[in-house]
């Protein structure tokens, strides 16, 4: 697991590699005249230079793969859409990001939104869709604000519309603002969110690329993977195979967040580990180690200081047990009771769960009973076993992965601090103090000390 | 019809809801068919359709959803059992200024539990109530995806970044006073009704309101600094002892970089409580006496 000491101790400048993020450091860096100064709407020309077949092929051969989570091979998705079928093809484009501890797609769409237009324009393309759309979740109108205008300069700008490019590309790119559910970032859920209907998600098959929006051909793919189109359009499929590793190529945004140093967005190539991001910023707060993280937001198992150099990429992160999800690093340190983050998030599934499916809509219900009561000190030894029982039951067990992301955090945080969750019981009660785990705490304690 | 002695009614069905006034109706109709142009299926504007309504009257009312229900050919039940589904869509009338803090773990932990509790106590009000005044409704949302500014409060659903107790006061108060508040990342906060109606799709056309607060926050940028090498990842000391026996023993001699004791170095795999730095024994001092050092 040990890595080199030369690797180890490689500088940030060697170890990160901004892409989408390059220019966000530049005044109006959201604008179409600063993404055409950094090279924007390139790859477009180049890819419209190409037959729509040749660019599948192209970003295929990248191996770009999903940023959402799940990892799916992006040019593979493009390619299942059958052609020739005389029926409306869609690209749906999920921004809604909701995932606890997932904060990459708003900072980039805040700084950057051309960079997704682009990609949209080059997978329409692609897949030849004449009407693509951006579901955006509701509550972030900064992001919202941008999304319009960039939206509106890049119609005026020929980017979008009639006879894009003079290509004979038509396409229209609707903004669609949701309204407050974490599960239509499921991506049948989001389908159904897009046709005005309740976020539940679908049985599949079919599958969207065969009947998903308004029972048509659709790909579905987050905001990071079509955003990374433009750059491998422009720079070259070995470029990208030059970052990261043969199965996980290319740069892709960690948000590190929690109790370190310095919490943030870090672009680097796959494979980087947690301990090259902490150590390059800063590590831990002062005063205190890490205790538990998340590789990809709260539905992927979580981790401890013994996975510190696991390589973030899509099969490290598998091979160690938990998924690399949406690099969203969530740290915590000795202070923070498991149970307590285990509880929140539990209560965040239980309120997220859409009620279609029993054993998810039962099952989070159950589990926030349970983890409240051992919280609270009225828990007993039994209801650890029921907890592993119930999630059990869900995981798995429900049309769409929301119940088995519910499952993750208590299957692994049983398996890691069992003890902890003992220690609530027999001790009744929770042995910390939650104010020391605030980011305010050791500012207070200075304050006291120097007082 | 009959009543149970509970004062439960049994039998009348709610009247329809009234419509809304002629002229208001019109200009809805406008922005509505606007909205509907957009999609290849009328339906898929429903959502759109709730903000518009919601941003007419501050909350969906009856009104709002058979309106929403005429315009696109569905029924009133169809139309409510998707707006009951949204949380964004609120189901009662509400303040000018929802304040949202977020309680999902992270932000929970590193302050937003605190913030929550203070500004409860601070306004008198409880998770979804509205200030007298009817200026602020308080409630508690979920992971708003800027967990690296924790902890984070939303008005109006613009962002307020690395909120303490004390600032997350300040704001409500600002709020109540009618003091133009300024978001972190955001633009110059306007009414809940305005949100709404950007959120339904027409765009913000106040001068300025796109640029405002910047091209991104400071945490945004921070891997990029360091990557240009314009941040100096030397920038954090290291806490306690920082003796050379602290570092791993493999570690890169050029890294000088202060660097908090990694925990693989630390027997803690299994982390139990017991075992935090302020009893563990390699650090005798523990955090309290870092201002010493």
């Amino acid at each position: 697991m040990t890595l080199a000491p030369e690797v180890r101790g490689t500088s940030p400048e060697k170890l990160l590699a901004p892409v989408l993020s390059a220019f966000w450091d530049e005044d109006r860096s959201w604008s179409l005249d600063v993404y055409r100064r950094h090279d924007g709407y390139q790859g477009l020309h180049k890819a419209l230079a190409m037959s729509p077949d040749e660019v599948i092929a192209y970003v295929k051969e990248s191996g770009l793969r999903g940023r959402g989570g799940a990892g799916f091979p992006t040019g593979m998705k493009w390619q299942f859409i059958p052609q020739g079928d005389g029926k409306p093809h869609y690209l749906v484009v999920n921004a809604d990001e909701s995932e606890p501890g997932t904060c990459k797609d708003i900072p980039l769409l805040f700084a950057n939104p051309h960079s997704l237009i682009e990609g949209i324009v080059i997978a329409c393309y692609a897949i030849r869709s004449s009407h693509a759309f951006i579901y955006l979740r509701g509550e972030v109108v900064p992001v919202l604000r941008r999304l319009h205008e960039a939206v509106r300069e890049a119609y005026a700008a020929g980017y979008l519309g009639t006879n894009i490019l003079g290509s004979g590309l038509d396409l229209e790119l609707t903004v669609h603002a949701g309204a407050g559910a974490y599960i239509c970032g499921e991506e049948t859920a989001l389908l159904d969110s897009l046709e005005g209907r309740r976020g539940q998600p679908r049985l599949r098959p079919p599958f969207p690329a065969v009947a998903g929006l308004y029972a048509c051909p659709t790909v579905v793919n987050n905001v990071e993977s079509i955003a990374s189109v433009p750059a491998i359009l422009n720079n070259g499929k070995e470029w990208f195979r030059s970052m990261g590793s043969e199965k996980s190529p290319g740069f892709t945004l960690y948000s590190l967040s929690g109790h370190v140093a310095q919490p943030g967005q870090y672009e680097a190539p796959l494979g980087v580990t947690l301990r090259q991001l902490l150590d390059m910023s800063g590590g831990m707060r002062p005063g205190h180690r890490l205790k538990f993280w998340t590789p990809g937001g709260s539905s992927t198992p979580m981790f401890t200081d013994e996975h510190l150099d696991v390589p973030l990429d899509y099969e490290g992160v598998g091979a160690a047990g938990s998924m690399l999800g949406t690099k969203a690093l969530q740290c915590f340190d000795e202070t923070t009771c498991v149970v307590r983050a285990v509880t929140r998030w539990t209560e965040f599934y239980a309120h997220e769960s859409c009620g279609k499916c029993t054993p998810c809509r039962e099952g989070t219900y159950w589990l926030v009973q349970l983890l409240r009561d051992i919280e609270a000190g009225k828990g007993a030894m039994s209801d650890l076993d029921k907890l592993n029982d119930i999630a059990d039951n869900i995981n798995g067990k429900s049309f769409c992965a929301l119940g088995d992301g519910a499952a993750s955090p208590i299957f692994s945080s049983l398996k890691y601090f069992r003890e902890e969750y003992e220690e609530h019981i027999t001790g009744r009660g929770c042995p910390f103090d939650p104010a020391r785990s605030t980011a305010w705490a050791d500012q207070d304690k200075h304050a006291e000390v120097n007082a | 019809m009959t009543t149970t002695p509970e004062g439960v009614s049994l039998g009348m069905p709610q009247l329809p809801a009234p419509d809304y006034p002629d002229d208001v109706r019109a200009r809805l109709e406008r922005d509505a068919a606007e909205v509907v142009a957009r999609y290849p299926d009328s339906r898929s504007a429903l959502l759109p359709l709730l903000h518009l309504v919601q941003s007419e009257e501050g909350h969906v009312t009856r009104t709002g959803m058979r309106f929403c229900a005429e315009v696109l050919g569905l029924t009133t039940a169809e139309v409510t059992a998707v707006a009951t589904f949204y949380t964004m869509y609120r189901r009662k009338p509400s303040g000018d200024y929802q304040v949202g803090v977020c309680t999902n773990t992270l932000c929970a932990v590193m302050g937003g539990d605190a913030i929550f509790e203070s500004l409860q106590e601070h306004l008198g009000v409880g998770n979804g109530e509205t200030t007298d005044d009817g200026k602020v409704t308080l409630e508690h949302i979920e992971c708003n995806a800027a967990c690296d500014f924790a902890p984070v409060v939303m008005v109006n659903w613009e962002f307020f970044d690395n909120q303490t107790v004390d600032s997350a006061k300040q704001l409500v108060d600002d709020l109540r006073e009618g003091v133009q508040v300024e978001p972190t990342r955001g633009a110059p906060l306007c009414t809940f009704k305005e949100t709404a109606r950007i959120l339904a799709g027409f765009p913000d056309q106040r001068e300025g309101a796109v640029e405002a607060s910047g091209s991104a926050g400071p945490a945004s940028l921070i891997g990029l600094r360091l990557a240009k090498g314009e941040a100096t990842p030397a920038r954090v000391v290291h806490p306690r002892d920082g003796g050379p026996h602290d570092e791993p023993q493999d570690r890169a001699p050029r890294d000088a970089t202060p660097h908090e004791p990694s925990p693989a170095e630390h027997a803690s795999s299994h982390d139990a409580p017991h075992d935090t730095s302020a009893s563990d024994p390699a650090h005798p001092a523990g955090p309290v006496a870092e201002e010493g050092e």
